[in-house]
Order: C-alpha cells, then structure tokens, then sequence
C-alpha cells in the first residue's frame, strides 16, 4: 500500500546510532555561550544554536539518548509484564482473568497521557524514573490485550491440549507453547509502540513534566515554541526530530507486519 | 425492545457503572498517595503550627481515610468535586467555566476529521491504485506521524505568520477563525487513523459476495458504493473513531497549551503546577468520566444496530 516502506529501517537505524554514539559527540549542554545565542545554522553549528548558545545539533543527539532509554526501558517493561499477565489470564481464565479484565479496564479508562499526567503529579520533581514509570503503569495493557487474545485462541490448539492431556504442567505450556507463538505479535506491536512512547515523552517534556536534568527533544520544542517568531529554527529542528523518529517506528511496524502477518 | 438486548443493556449499564465507581475510587486514592504535605506547599516553612492545623481541618486533611472517601462521594454526587486550595471556589464551578472552551475545540476537531478523512477514504477505495489514492495513504502515513506538539507550531507558522490568513496564538485568536489552528492540530492524527480505516473498510465492503453479485447485476459503482458497500462499511470506522477517543481528549490538553487557550486541559496543567490536588483530582476525574460514558454510550448504540454483540454479551474490540 505505501511506497518506501524501507525508509522505516533506515529512519530508526539513525536514531539508534543517534541515541548509541551520540552523547560522545556532543558538545556539553551547560556550556553558556551567551554571544550566539538563537543563531541560525552555520559551519560552526550545523543545526543552528538555542537558548544560552546551546548547540541544536548535539542537543538532538543526547535528547535521543534519552528518548531512545525511555522508550527502550518502558517497552522491555510494559511488554514482559504484560504479555506474562495476559498470555496466563489466557490460558488459566477463571477469577484471575476476571480481575485482570477489571483492572486492564480501569486503566484504560483514563485517556492518553491523562494517567501518565496524574501519575507525574504524585511526586514534586519529576526524575527519569518517575517519567519511566509513569508511561509503564499504562503501557502493559496494550500487550496483556494481545496475549490474552492470543493464548485464547492457542488453548484449544491440538498441540496445547495434547500436552495439557500428557500433563504437562500449566506454567510450562505458558513457557514452551504459549510465548513462543506470541513473540511475532507481540513483537510487531512494540515496534509500532516504540515510536509511541518517543512521541509520549517528548509531549509530556514538552508539557514541562519531564525530568529537569536531561536534555530532551519535547522540552525543547517548548522552549522552540516560545520563541517561534522570531527563531522559527529552534521548533522545527526539535519536532522534525520527533517526528522523523515517530514516523520511522511506524513505517517499521508496518513492514514488518506486511512481511510476518500473512493474515494481514 | 427484545429480551435479549434489554439484558444486554443491562449488564453492560451496570459494568459502566463498575467502572465509573472505580475511576472515582482510583483518582481519590491517587491524589492521597502524594508524598508530602499539601499544607507545606501551600503555606510554605515559616508558617505557625496554628495556621497549619487551621488550614489542614479547613482542608479536612486531619479527617481519616474513609471519612476523606465519603466526602469526596458527596462532592462527586452533588457535583462539587471539593474546594480548590488555590481559591475560595468549588473544583465543579471552575471545571463547568471551562469545559465549554473545551468540548467547543474536541467538536470542532471531530468535525474536521470527519469531513476530511471519509471522502478521501471512501475516494481512496473507490479508485485504487491512483494518484487518489496514494495521496490519501501518504496523508495517512505523515498525519500519524507528525506530533500535535510540532504540528501546531508548524500550523502556526504558515498560516499566521506567513499567509497571516489566522490569528496567531493568544487573546485576539477568538471565535471561529481562533479555532481553525488548534481544530487542525487537534484532529490530523484522528483524520489519518479514520481514513486508513475507511479506506480499508469500503476496499474490503466493495469486494464481498453481494455487491459482487449487485455488480454483475449490472449497478454502476457510485450506486454500489451508496447502497451497499458504505452501509457495511461504516461499522469498522465507528469502531475506530471511538477508539481514538480518547487521544482527542488527551490532545486538547497539548493544543490548549501552543495555543494558549482556556479549557479543561490548561486548567489541568495549571492545577498539576500550583499543586492544587482537588483542582487535579477533578480534572482527572472529569476526563475520565467523559471517555467512560462516550464509550458506554458508543457499545450501548452498537447493541442497537449488531445483534451479535448482545447475544454474545461481548463488546466491540
């Protein structure tokens, strides 16, 4: 359906050298050079300068560390916790999917970032940890719903019953022919997410609700938007950077289901 | 009404309720797990021990856990939601002043999407493979991708500063032509989802057996795509437009922001920086409370009009 699927790989093969080597690159963020503040790009700075003389483009490579360390951190979470949960609700039914279904259901009954936005409010400066942890306590559910779903339909396979009729125990069917079968959805679904939670970060960063001490790509675009009319330069960097990540996780999502789900 | 459908309403009516019960429970036991004193915050290190307690009985933060719980189910009931610690005023009366800013930008957004994505992804499906269509799915494509937060800027910059057709950001950016920006930042991405999604659904509905049949009958394709394909198709695109929902309500949270608009959002925001708990507490409560009962209403309509979602007792996934 969409030409140039294979701009998704290279998109996010960027980031990830971005996010990886980086930080050895840039300059350091604290560095005030007060005479080229707000510049436009130059020899001297490829990307242009921000507040204080900031250099945009190192600023881009260490706010990719950590969108890149975020996002890394709250999938691994949210796709082992959740998958594990579901993938069991799955298999076993009974009352802990009943109270699995009602505590997935309260969760997402808080739209979007509303929940991370609540979650941020429990403490007063928010770390990287609270923001890891505020996009995690609502990002298993996505996967708990696909495992569920998943291990429903694998428990009636023959193979899942002839081992069940063998007596082979409940935790080592989840182990050996469950989760195997769910690793390519699951696996699909997070390279789509990835970009999600690069996206949720930056917009909660942008909202002023990140951690203070990291430089990042949405508080940027804050600082970006301040000033828009007189240094336009600042918010197009720092979205574009968003935005080309944002869309390299989605085209990759996109082709990787049209090469693995053959249902599709 | 059918026995069957008159169950299902039932079942699904008091789960909503379930939820509802527990959104309130959750929010109240969220805002109470904050560390800290509230009353730190507020009145600062130099405060006497009297102004503190004075202020923590008028807070009722000296009340137990449950006594705390029975009143926010009061505050809840008559509409209230507490006392701001901010101001003298009630958490409701300050939502209810804005939500109005807020439901006008939502609807306007919504409208938006509508009208531009299910044209062009009914045009999309009915003319595969043209340039119809891959215009629509590179829409799609960078709809999706491009953050609200980068693209009201973006907006802002080409229509307000460039082409000066719109009013920038701020006070003078009132009535209609102040909600054409924050519409379209709000509602791109909603546009994108529903129409990869209507495209995908007329595609699929023009392919089934009977309008097959109604083509080999010999009925032009503008009275296939009206009589039969879009009234099978518009069941998937209600499904998905429900599922974005909830990023509409979260959007305007972030497009009240760039555009320095009053509303639910920003009173959020403000709220969450002032450390006003009841004001947060409300907001939170508030957004959830429209998403459960948009939702509730959304499956309760699909009862109506699928009958194998009451006789299995499911919801739409």
């Amino acid at each position: 359906m969409i030409r140039g699927l294979r701009l998704g790989p290279v998109l996010v093969a960027l980031f990830a050298l971005a996010a990886l080597v980086g930080p050895w690159l840039a300059a350091d963020p604290g560095a005030l050079d007060l005479d080229h503040q707000f510049e436009l790009p130059s020899a001297a700075h490829l990307l242009g300068t921000a507040d204080n003389g900031v250099d945009l483009l190192s600023a881009m490579l260490l706010g990719a560390r950590l969108a890149a360390t975020v996002a890394l951190v709250v999938v691994g979470l949210s796709v082992s916790v959740g998958t594990l949960l579901g993938a069991w609700a799955g298999l076993r039914g009974g009352t802990f999917d009943l109270v699995l279904g009602g505590v997935m259901d309260l969760v997402q009954s808080f739209p979007g970032i509303v929940l991370n936005i609540a979650i941020l409010a429990l403490v007063a400066e928010p770390s990287l940890w609270h923001l890891i942890v505020a996009l995690a306590v609502p990002g298993w559910v996505l996967y708990a719903r696909l495992a569920r779903a998943e291990a429903l339909a694998l428990r009636d396979r023959e193979f899942v019953q002839a081992a069940r009729v063998l007596g082979v125990p409940p935790r080592r069917i989840l182990l050996r022919h469950i989760l195997p079968n769910l690793a390519g959805p699951i696996l699909i679904q997070a390279t789509s997410a990835f970009g999600g939670v690069v996206l949720a970060e930056s917009t909660l960063s942008f909202l002023g609700l990140g951690p203070a001490t990291h430089v990042s790509w949405g508080a940027l675009l804050d600082q970006g938007s301040g000033v828009l009319l007189r240094f336009p330069h600042v918010a197009l960097v720092a979205g574009g950077a968003i935005a080309l990540t944002v869309l390299g996780f989605n085209l990759t999502g996109d082709w990787l289901r049209d090469r693995v789900d053959v249902r599709g | 009404m059918s026995g069957e459908l008159g169950r299902y309403l039932l079942v699904r009516g008091v789960r909503g309720l379930a939820t509802v019960l527990g959104v309130v429970t959750l929010v109240f036991l969220l805002v109470r797990l904050i560390p800290g004193d509230p009353v730190d915050t507020l009145l600062g290190d130099r405060a006497t021990a009297e102004d503190r307690a004075d202020l923590r009985a008028r807070l009722h933060l000296d009340e137990t856990l449950p006594v705390q719980y029975a009143r926010f189910l009061g505050d809840v009931a008559d509409g209230s939601l507490g006392r701001s610690f901010r101001s003298d005023r009630s958490v409701g009366e300050r939502i209810a002043e804005v939500l109005p800013d807020t439901a006008a930008l939502a609807l306007a957004a919504l409208a938006l999407a509508l009208a531009l994505a299910l044209p062009l992804g009914v045009l999309a499906a009915a003319r595969r493979g043209t340039w119809i269509d891959r215009g629509a799915s590179t829409f799609a494509v960078l709809g999706l991708a491009l953050p609200n937060i980068w693209l009201g800027p973006l907006l802002v910059l080409a229509f307000a500063v460039q082409l000066r057709w719109l009013p920038l950001p701020g006070d003078d950016a009132v009535g209609a032509a102040g909600l054409v920006l924050p519409a379209l930042t709000l509602g791109t991405a909603f546009a994108a989802v529903l129409a990869r999604q209507t495209r995908a659904a007329t595609a699929e509905a023009l392919g089934a057996p009977h309008v097959t049949a109604a083509r080999a009958r010999g009925l032009g394709e503008g009275a296939l795509l009206r009589r039969h394909a879009l009234r099978l198709a518009w069941m998937p695109i209600l499904t998905v437009a429900a599922a974005q929902l909830g990023a509409l309500l979260s959007g305007t949270v972030v497009v009240e922001k760039i555009f320095e608009r009053p509303g639910l959002g920003d009173l959020f925001l403000e709220a969450f920086f002032d450390r006003d708990l009841p004001v947060v507490q409300g907001c939170v409560l508030v957004i959830a409370l429209v998403y459960v009962v948009v939702n509730l209403a959304l499956d309760l309509a699909y009862a109506f009009v699928d009958p194998r979602l009451r006789l299995g007792g499911g919801t739409r996934e």
